[in-house]
């Protein structure tokens, strides 16, 4: 329960709470905190760090190049002055926009140099050697991305606008895959060696998580209504889903393989489906099973949060229960189900990539394919999707919950 | 009551002796182990296997919740407010990393073994302890706090004998939940060699034998039960005591 609480408090939250500070930020000028941590953490990266990484294939060690040989020197100096410029900015106290705006530029300027040093670095005509980004851009990325979030929690921005930005952002990295800009980068050459594979286990992997997130709401919402009015059945429900929880998730992917394989055998049709112990059906089983802890959970918290006053109010006019049920109780609760759903979807993203360990497919077949091969390219191929689909779904989904739900049950004030 | 605290305790007495004696246990296990394979994992001593991997949830836990209420403390300072909605999203955005990609992400980084582990444990970790630390910092009553102010203790003094005892029940539930999390997600430590139960799972998976993934799962999931039940215990004790403030 408690879990399914928490977890939901999700990143609206965290970008919605800007009200505390504009209070504690004195407005006179003078050096930003926050900032020059940042600075310290951007420059310290530039000095101590490399920008590129060269390798002569893809799994020796790697040689480091700094910015400076990393790129024509006319470029390198651009990119150079462009980091020293916005850090002056990030230094001070500066309005939110201003360092919304300094912050993008920024790092779309290091997006475009790391495709360029890519091309700089790599030897022509040598279908071996790797260029990676190194620690240096890294380190620059993670400070101008943490300037970003900070900005967009203080401009407060509205749901929607947090999406336009997110499609945005999502637009600008197609369009940099697209024109090809990235091409010679260690991670992209993976990708273009398994272009087919990479979109077939890119479907499994969302076929896995949002097929039993789907399959998860339309049994959980139904057993969570169910457990909201059986009072008997609560408890015993949440307890034996709570005990599920606590299975470790590797260990149902395994043990799912034997009962599935006797199914897939011995149900006529059953193997027709594609239910066999190895493969696509333990993983969605076990992703479903976990998912119906908090569908349920959240659906019967969502009917709880229903003010009693409504009820009444509701029967007072008249309303059958059908009526109250469609018209009060389910449009009330749908903001506390849809942070269900929220918190299923990220978990369901990640945990998917234990897919690869039982040949389910999904981005972990590439995950565990570069640790066994200790390619750390192949494993960013399957680890960046990943994580920037969870991301992604969250701000999605906490946007969704925002507009869901206008006023915050939980003010932080209160 | 008495009858869910017995069978608790015969849950712990059953857990106790499988972990001393393994092998005794070999006729429950036997029917998973298809074509004569070993019906009980032998490559390691279960009971090492157990300590190690309550030793590594133990230590990210530990580290975890030392930095989250930390942080959680500076940034409900009058001082420190202007990094609360800061800290915050980043504690959000480190529960959207899927703990299997931070492991893979940190193994070239760091080699393989128990560091990338406890990184990816330590991460995942943060955010319930901070998110519970906060609730507790910030909804303490005014009345207290104006009480507090007026016998003259300073700042320090209220932060250690009114918040942090008053804020300390809800930060043990988050630090429960971590602690919970962190179990089941250790187990996925033995992708890159960490020395945790998941050895045992992953020896299943790889050689089709049911029953070793079986009883890995089966000891973890103990393991996470009788944890949960401790801090629960300890959290309506210490609330009890406190007078109030009811867990998260």
């Amino acid at each position: 329960m408690g879990r399914a609480q928490t977890a939901g408090t999700g990143l609206a939250v965290g970008m919605r709470t800007g009200t505390y500070t504009d209070a504690g930020r004195k407005r006179r000028s003078g050096l930003d905190r926050l900032g020059a941590v940042l600075v310290v953490i951007a420059a310290a990266g530039l000095v101590f760090q490399p920008f590129s990484l060269v390798r002569p294939n893809r799994i020796v060690a790697a040689k480091p190049v700094a910015l400076l040989s990393a790129l024509p020197p006319l470029e390198a100096g651009l990119v150079l002055a462009v980091v020293i410029a916005a850090c002056a900015v990030l230094l001070f106290r500066t309005g939110p926009a201003l360092r919304l705006g300094v912050s993008v530029l920024t790092l779309a300027v290091l997006a475009m140099a790391i495709g360029r040093a890519g091309v700089y670095l790599t030897p022509t005509a040598n279908s071996y050697a790797r260029v990676a980004p190194g620690g240096a851009f890294w380190m620059m990325a993670f400070a101008f991305s943490i300037v970003l979030a900070d900005a967009s929690a203080r401009l407060r921005l509205t749901p929607l606008s947090r999406l336009g930005l997110l499609a945005l952002i999502a637009g600008a990295v197609g369009l940099l895959l697209y024109s090809g800009a990235w091409d010679s980068l260690s991670i992209l050459r993976e990708y273009a060696n398994r272009a087919d594979v990479f979109w077939r286990e890119a479907r499994v992997h969302l076929l896995l998580a949002v097929g039993s997130l789907a399959a998860a709401a339309l049994v959980g919402i139904p057993l969570g209504i169910l457990c909201f009015r059986v009072r008997p059945l609560r408890a015993a429900l949440l307890n034996s889903l709570n005990i599920l929880q606590t299975i470790p998730s590797m260990a149902l992917f395994g043990l799912l393989i034997a009962p599935l394989a006797w199914v897939g055998a011995h149900v006529p049709g059953a193997s027709a489906i594609g239910i066999a112990g190895i493969g696509v059906a333990p993983a969605f089983v076990a992703l479903f099973a976990y998912s119906l802890l908090p569908m349920v959970s959240n659906t019967v918290a969502g009917l709880e949060s229903v003010p009693p006053q409504a009820r009444d109010a509701a029967r007072g006019m008249g309303m059958t229960a059908r009526q109250r049920f469609f018209e009060v109780d389910m449009p009330l609760a749908f903001p506390v189900v849809l942070t269900g759903i929220r918190i299923v979807l990220v978990q369901n993203l990640g945990l998917a990539v234990l897919a690869g360990l039982i040949g389910g497919g999904g981005f972990g077949t590439f995950v565990f394919q570069g640790i066994s091969q200790t390619a750390t390219d192949l494993v960013l191929l399957g680890a960046l999707p990943t994580v920037a689909l969870a991301f992604a779904a969250a701000i999605v989904l906490d946007a969704l919950v925002e507009i869901a739900n206008p006023t915050p049950a939980r003010s932080p004030e209160a | 009551m008495s009858v869910s605290f017995l069978l608790r305790l015969a849950l712990l007495v059953l857990l106790l002796t499988f972990l001393a004696n393994p092998q005794a246990f070999e006729p429950v296990f036997a029917p998973f182990a298809a074509n004569g394979a070993p019906a009980i994992y032998t490559q390691s001593s279960l009971v090492a296997l157990t300590l190690s991997h309550l030793a590594m949830v133990a230590a990210a836990t530990l580290a975890a919740t030392i930095v989250s209420v930390g942080f959680a403390i500076l940034v409900t300072r009058p001082s420190g407010r202007e990094f609360l909605p800061l800290s915050r999203s980043i504690a959000n955005i480190g529960q959207t990393f899927p703990p299997v990609a931070v492991l893979a992400l940190a193994v070239p980084v760091f080699g393989f073994g128990p560091i990338p582990t406890l990184i990816a444990l330590f991460l995942y970790g943060l955010l319930p302890v901070f998110e519970n630390a906060l609730t507790g910092l910030t909804s303490i009553p005014a009345s207290v706090q104006e009480a507090a102010r007026g016998v003259g203790m300073t700042g320090g003094q209220r932060l250690v004998g009114v918040e942090l005892p008053l804020a300390l029940p809800i930060i043990l539930a988050g630090i429960r939940l971590t602690a919970v999390i962190s179990l089941g997600t250790a187990t996925i430590g033995s992708t890159v060699a960490a020395r945790t139960l998941g050895e045992v799972i992953i020896a299943g998976l790889t050689s089709n034998n049911t029953a070793f993934v079986l009883q890995g799962g089966l000891i973890v999931a103990m393991l996470a039960l009788f944890i949960h039940e401790g801090f629960a215990l300890l959290e309506t004790a210490l609330s009890r005591r406190t007078g109030g403030a009811q867990p998260a």
